[in-house]
């Protein structure tokens, strides 16, 4: 061993230079770290102000123009330039090379600029939103973004549509790479999960993409030259932009929740020293979601004026998907049964997945039946629907994830004792925040409106107070995880124990990921067996 | 780390050239695949309006000017000649050859956008561009505006593919006449030749759906 400092990805080079024009998967997965973070507080901003408002009936912070801006501006910033690339960009830039063996991504240059349409892409919305506003919501239904809305509708979609190709540049490099640079005897159904969720949401990502992208571009066709491509005044079909948008944005809502499966499964088995259960079941849960969330877009058109006879298809093909998700709850629920279980922070964060996503399934469930959907469609109900999944989801697994591997990517650990204290506030805040929007919803509270009757007052006030719980949860870590930088232990190659390539090599890896290339010769969580004393009940 | 027989240079990330050219082909192959789902919604967009006003369709294809459509189908398809015949000479390492064929297919792709230039020029001139200038003496103006704005958008997306083909097989013809190719090393002239296929193909669809529908009504 010598005794200089060794050489890893963070001490490569320094400058800006060496940061901005880089092409090591590694750094330009700090890059995505660092700038989905600012967009993340940026849109959370909006939901507070928001909140702020709902807290009484009557309008007192906003007016209902600029109420429908915030919420227009909250979808499009957490949803574009949050939710889609989080999990994909940060971790799984991170973390594929590192999973298969790979010394880098098959197209680093091609990786640099994802972030950098990305980054374009996102100042350019912002501005373009705080500018102009933007007032159509982030679906942007036609007629009313093409004829009537007088925001900066053109310049917000331009920003999405150059967003789009960072994420189909970053799916096709996902695919490219797993394909093609897996490590000698790392076979397909040795990979880890987190690897086939990557996989799965790429090939989402490249199918369902370009179809947004297209259907955007014929929007500000539309709204720029006043031909009738969706406006129904001039002939044109508005179920058509609909159907058009949903097909990209309800396979979207999986391109959102699919990584952070993929983050929970290696954090359930890292932390009961198990195998996952079923793992082939597993792999192929995963593909199926996939498959299955591209035949399900008409559950979102049931009150739009759809065939009864396409909305009672679309409605059973939606209970379908139901089928893999729940493979997937009871396969992480078997993998903790008996398993040695140490309650570290990921694990709470994986926990808190597994029953949030559960209720935000369920109640999808009760969305995707025809008769009840009339009765909550654009409530309440909905939007507590969606949060469970997406924050309660996507939100949980990408925290889960960055608590995981960020002894890996900094080389320190992070305090235990305030990741553990602020998991539970989140936990705490989240579920204040949108479990009273289920009652207010099915008591038939509308969304999107900036004022109320006065007798839902009282849990509206629940629901604000959660909100500011849960943003002082999210100020937590982002504190804790910037101290340890200086001031958190060294972690060593491997401080979980856990099993898979990324832990054979040193924290920070360095430059070129491996000294040598690895050799695998066993399937993905080849925990050793545990050791269960005679004449008991299992445990340990 | 393990010597390998073929001597051409890779990028640090693969293991050999090899991987690499089955990287760059994959790589390509889904790019195409998004590519179909981007012209795939314009497809969808047209054939619902297709079947929505038949007749509106019809008659307004019969604006088309079929010869001047004709002659561009021969030229793309010369095009994608030309871009087989550079593949194969740069695996042969015939450079001369691989810089003529890649010259062949700027100036083939050059004549076609030309031509479509004619062809929008016309319309202008006839007072066929929705949004802009637009007076329709046929029946059902409306609907025949929706044909119209289809046909701008998809020939326009289609024009701009060729036009960034044009630029790629220019410096592909650059870097040919360094002599960059060779037997070991021309996967850039492959996939780009994939996607100068795929360019063309959507073509061999778009002629028959704008121009020669009122033949069959």
């Amino acid at each position: 061993m010598n005794t200089e400092q060794t050489v890893d990805y963070l001490n490569a080079g320094y400058g800006p230079k060496s940061w901005l024009l880089t092409t090591d998967h590694k750094r330009i997965a700090i890059l995505y770290l660092i700038s989905i973070t600012f967009f993340f507080f940026v849109g959370g901003f909006f939901a507070l102000i928001m909140r702020l408002e709902l807290l009484t009936p009557q309008a007192d912070v906003v007016s209902a123009h600029t109420y429908n801006e915030l919420f227009s501006m909250h979808g499009i910033t957490m949803i574009f330039f949050f939710l889609v690339p989080s999990i994909p960009a940060v971790l799984g830039n991170f973390l594929v090379p590192l999973m298969i063996g790979a010394r880098d991504l098959a197209f680093p240059r091609l990786n640099l600029l994802s972030w950098y349409l990305y980054i374009f892409g996102g100042i350019f919305t912002l501005v373009a939103m705080l500018t102009g506003g933007i007032d159509t919501g982030w679906t942007f239904y036609t007629p009313f973004s093409s004829a009537y809305s007088t925001t900066n509708v053109i310049p917000v979609v331009t920003g999405i549509f150059i967003l789009g190709f960072s994420s189909i540049l970053t799916g096709l490099n996902f695919i490219v790479t797993i394909h093609k640079m897996r490590a000698p005897g790392l076979t397909w159904f040795r990979l880890p999960l987190f690897i086939w969720a990557q996989y799965a949401t790429s090939v989402i990502i490249v199918l369902a993409t370009p179809v947004l992208a297209i259907t955007l571009a014929l929007l500000g066709v539309e709204r720029i030259f006043r031909v009738g491509i969706f406006d129904p005044a001039l002939g044109g079909d508005p179920l058509l932009f609909q159907h058009l948008f949903w097909f990209y944005s309800h396979p979207a809502v999986y391109i959102m929740v699919l990584p952070s499966m993929g983050v929970v499964s290696e954090l359930v088995t890292c932390f009961s020293r198990k195998r996952i259960f079923g793992y082939y079941f597993m792999a192929g849960a995963i593909m199926a979601i996939a498959a299955l969330g591209f035949l399900v877009w008409g559950h979102h058109m049931f009150v739009s004026g759809q065939s009864v006879y396409a909305g009672m298809v679309f409605s059973a093909l939606s209970y379908f998907v139901a089928v893999p998700s729940a493979v997937k709850v009871f396969n992480w629920t078997a993998t903790l049964y008996k398993g040695n279980i140490s309650f570290h922070t990921p694990l709470l964060y994986a926990f808190g997945f597994i029953g949030l996503f559960t209720i935000g399934g369920l109640t999808g469930l009760f969305l995707a039946a025809l008769a009840v959907d009339v009765h909550v469609t654009d409530t309440y109900f909905v939007v507590a629907h969606f949060h469970y999944i997406m924050v309660g989801g996507a939100v949980m697994g990408y925290l889960g994830g960055i608590h995981y591997w960020w002894p890996k990517i900094t080389g320190r650990m992070y305090n235990e004792g305030w990741a553990k204290f602020s998991a539970l506030i989140l936990f705490v805040g989240f579920n204040l925040t949108f479990f009273p929007q289920f009652i207010l919803g099915y008591l038939g509270m509308p969304r999107r409106y900036h004022v109320y009757p006065p007798e839902f007052q009282v849990l509206n006030v629940l629901s604000t107070a959660g909100a500011t719980i849960l943003g002082v949860g999210y100020l937590i870590p982002f504190t804790y995880l910037i101290w340890s930088l200086r001031k958190g232990k060294q972690a060593g190659p491997n401080p979980w124990n856990a099993t898979g390539l990324e832990w054979k090599t040193p924290s920070p890896p360095p430059p070129h990921n491996f000294d040598k290339v690895p050799i695998v010769t066993e399937g993905a969580y080849a925990y050793p067996p545990i050791l269960t004393t005679e004449g008991t009940h299992g445990g340990s | 780390m393990v010597d390998h027989s073929s001597a051409a240079p890779h990028a640090h990330q693969f293991d050999d050239i090899q991987q690499q050219h089955e990287a760059d082909s994959l790589g390509m192959w889904v790019f195409l695949t998004t590519e179909i789902l981007f012209f795939g919604a314009l497809f969808l967009s047209y054939g619902i309006y297709r079947h929505a006003y038949p007749e509106a369709f019809a008659a307004a294809s019969h604006f088309m000017d079929v010869i001047l459509g004709g002659i561009n189908t021969a030229v793309l398809l010369g095009s994608s000649l030309t871009v087989v015949l550079a593949v194969h000479a740069a695996q042969h390492g015939e450079r001369k050859r691989l810089v003529m064929f890649l010259i062949f297919t700027i100036i083939l792709g050059l004549a076609f956008l030309s031509i479509k230039g004619v062809e929008y020029s016309h319309k202008f001139a006839e007072h066929l561009v929705p949004g802009v200038d637009f007076q329709y003496k046929g029946p059902q103006p409306g609907h025949a505006e929706i044909y119209f704005i289809l046909y701008f958008v998809m020939t326009g997306i289609h024009a701009l593919h060729l036009l960034i083909g044009v630029g790629i097989m220019t410096v592909l013809a650059f870097r040919a006449s360094k002599n960059r190719f060779g037997p070991d090393y021309f996967a850039p002239i492959e996939v780009s030749g994939l996607y100068w296929h795929f360019v063309d193909i959507v073509w061999i669809f778009l002629y028959p759906m704008l121009y020669l529908i009122h033949v069959y009504h």
